[in-house]
């Protein structure tokens, strides 16, 4: 972590790099509605940061706040080094792409792309050629004299994102940019989105609720819930290292367990849990102490299945019965019930090509449940 | 139909559920040509057959009669039909400037009219839609509130506002600002005064239609571009509610063109508008053709803001 190499990619890692975006104790009301709740962020240049979390967590207020639509009741929002809390939105570094793209119906694809250059004075034909760049990069430029009814879904999307791109802003915010997208084209179009925000260097800081495209897109996602940040860190921290419930269970799904810390040691502690009856056996250290009461979570594709018993030691393992399959092609869940009532939830690849149809597991079959001592995570919120 | 009947109850005294059936199957069956039919007929009715009838009117003699005007069709002797048409009622408007001069006039009163409505309409509209919720429903209905008392009522309380011995003239004299009362009423002043106020409304409201219409995130996007308010309005606001300019303005302009009672009431005779000039034309000089003559140009006049308003709809509904 200590090269420079490496920090390059994760500016928040650095000291010495001063964040691009910075909020301090930043909180919006509506009434008496606390839409944001005494927020601190970084974010810093070049990246391309997400805001997740459920509807009504206070992501999209987030957004309007830096844009500009919104100021906070209190709190300081700086932008690359000033003071823009009070600053109205058009003399703002930044331009957003709104969830409904709200293109200017009276206009062409053309004006819509230009509207921004306008305003700025810029002379005819440095218009011309900027708006004709960027209609070439999202691929429309047969499309400019067009008026975006008469556009679908994936080109509108296309020329708000040139809109918005086309005064080379220094922050481009996105509120939820792929939702009115089909699958297919939302696939695409997040590849489309990573490219452009790589070739521009421009700072990304996009809204969505959606964890896939927050986990495919970003550099650094923040999980938000009720106005607050609930964890900031890289999709992987955020996946492998959730540090909450709601955060393990809102990026992706996992097993959760409630248990007491039994023992602690210097490089690995033990949770027991009575239901399902087990102990973990975790292999890293954890300032915790020894009874207090935890979660721990696994995620279900970290468990293996097996027929037989597995030989190691007693910890870290379950029996039980699959309840049910469902079968993905690629991989396949299994709802495996242990004890009496706890269902335990497991994917697992189908890595070879069953002759006779059949699968490797059945319903009803007896298996085994084991998993490495470094898969558990161990939540305390 | 023939369903209807086998489904239909044998039993006579079922009869009327049988008709019933057989009425709610038809209706089930025809309901979009009836539903096409019913304004259609209504127009025939009441807007065609009336249009005929007035211009078979303006095309005909003026006679000591009743109707005082000669008959279009008349029978001669062998079974012949003669009609007999006569322009010179047209030709007589034309000549005369008294006639010239009051549609000119007309349209003038009501054009002005037209662009105040709309200078005090359009911001009116637009704070109305910018309201909270609760604010903009108490807005709307106190714009609808004057509907609720007599358009003529109305009328007669500007009238007293306005007199020599009025509100308005005895509270200036009792505040010292003027010794003798300005004369307001019987003026054009007040004519305009009476239109504005009646027809605010109707340009409010075809307004706020548009504008509530006009998705909030455009503004936003706008300044997000960097553009400020006055330039969002222009750019955006402005262009995205000319429907509603279009509509507000046409249903102020084409009533109040052919306007009677304000003109009447707070003109006197002092302001001559087509409306009075009909009305006179109709009763106090009971010549009927030269009256039929003015409606019919007064409708062809009017005709084309009509048709432009059309279009206008149209367009709107392509887009």
């Amino acid at each position: 972590m200590s090269n420079k190499a490496n920090l390059a990619d994760r500016p928040w890692m650095d000291p010495d790099v001063q964040p691009f975006i910075k909020l301090r104790g930043v909180s919006k009301h509506f009434g008496p509605f606390i839409a944001v709740d005494n927020v601190d962020l970084e974010i810093y240049k070049g990246e391309l940061f997400s805001l997740l979390g459920g509807s009504g967590c206070g992501k999209t207020t987030l957004l309007r706040l830096l844009a500009g639509f919104e100021t906070p009741s209190t709190g300081t929002i700086y932008i690359d080094g000033v003071d823009m809390t009070n600053v109205p939105p058009y003399e703002r570094p930044v331009n957003m792409m709104f969830q409904s793209y709200a293109l200017f119906p009276h206009m062409t694809v053309e004006n819509n792309v230009a509207y921004g250059l306008k305003r700025d004075g810029i002379e005819k034909n440095e218009i011309k050629r900027r708006v004709g760049e960027m209609l070439a990069m999202v691929e429309l430029t047969q499309f400019s004299k067009r008026k975006p009814h008469q556009l679908s879904g994936g080109q509108k999307q296309r020329v708000a994102l040139a809109r918005s791109l086309v005064k080379q802003p220094k922050v481009l915010l996105l509120d939820e940019p792929l939702g009115a997208l089909d699958k297919r084209l939302r696939e695409n179009t997040q590849f489309e989105l990573m490219n452009i925000q790589e070739q521009l260097g421009v700072t990304f800081v996009v809204v969505t609720h959606d964890q896939e495209e927050a986990m495919t897109l970003s550099t650094r996602i923040a999980m938000m819930h009720n106005g607050r940040f609930m964890q900031i860190g890289t999709p992987t921290e955020i996946y492998e290292f959730p540090d909450s419930r709601l955060v393990a269970n809102f990026i992706g799904s996992a097993n959760m367990f409630e248990g007491r810390v039994t023992e602690n040691g210097p490089d690995h502690i033990i949770v027991q849990c009575k239901e399902p009856e087990c102990e973990f056996y975790i292999d890293h250290g954890f300032a915790i102490q020894e009874g207090t009461k935890v979660w721990t979570a696994i995620r279900p594709e970290k468990i293996k299945v097996s027929k037989t018993a597995p030989e190691s030691v007693e910890s870290n393992q379950l029996k039980g019965v699959i309840d049910d399959i469902g079968y993905l092609g690629k991989l396949s869940t299994y709802r495996v019930r242990v004890g009496d009532d706890t269902i335990i939830e497991i994917t697992s690849p189908n890595l070879s090509r069953p002759r006779d149809g059949s699968l490797a597991h059945d319903w009803e079959d007896k298996i085994y449940l084991s998993w490495d001592p470094s898969s558990v995570v161990v939540l305390t919120k | 139909m023939i369903d209807a009947d086998e489904i239909g109850s044998p039993v006579s005294a079922d009869k009327n559920s049988s008709l019933k059936k057989r009425l709610l199957h038809a209706l089930q069956h025809n309901w979009k040509s009836i539903v096409v039919f019913v304004p259609f007929f209504w127009l025939l009715l009441f807007f065609l057959a009336p249009f005929f009838i007035v211009l078979k009117i303006s095309m005909a003699e003026p006679a000591i009669a009743s109707p005082p005007f000669q008959p279009m069709f008349e029978w001669v002797d062998d079974g012949i039909v003669q009609i007999k048409l006569v322009f010179g009622n047209f030709a007589y408007l034309w000549e005369d400037d008294l006639y010239l001069n009051t549609y000119i006039n007309s349209v003038k009163i009501s054009g002005i009219s037209t662009v105040i409505c709309l200078l005090i309409g359009y911001p009116m509209a637009y704070a109305i839609v910018r309201a909270s919720d609760t604010y903009k429903h108490i807005l709307l209905m106190l714009i609808i509130l004057p509907f609720w008392t007599s358009f003529l009522l109305r009328v007669y309380a500007w009238m007293g506002l306005l007199a020599d011995q009025g509100t308005i003239n005895s509270l200036l004299i009792y505040l010292g600002i003027i010794d003798d009362p300005i004369r307001l009423l019987y003026t054009p002043f007040a004519v305009y005064i009476g239109i504005v106020y009646t027809y605010l409304p109707f340009m409010i409201l075809p307004l706020y239609a548009n504008m509530e219409k006009l998705d909030a995130s455009l503004r936003e996007v706008a300044a997000d571009l960097g553009a400020k308010p006055s330039t969002t309005f222009l750019t955006v606001t402005l262009p995205l509610t000319i429907p509603g300019i279009i509509a507000g303005s046409l249903l102020v302009f084409i009533p109040a063109t052919g306007e009677f009672v304000i003109p009447d009431l707070l003109g006197g005779g002092n302001v001559l508008m087509i409306g009075r000039l009909l009305y006179n034309e109709f009763t106090a000089n009971h010549d009927w053709p030269i009256a039929s003559a003015v409606a019919i140009i007064l409708l062809i006049v009017l005709v084309l803001p009509m048709m432009l308003y059309q279009r206008t709809q149209g367009k709107q509904v392509e887009t």
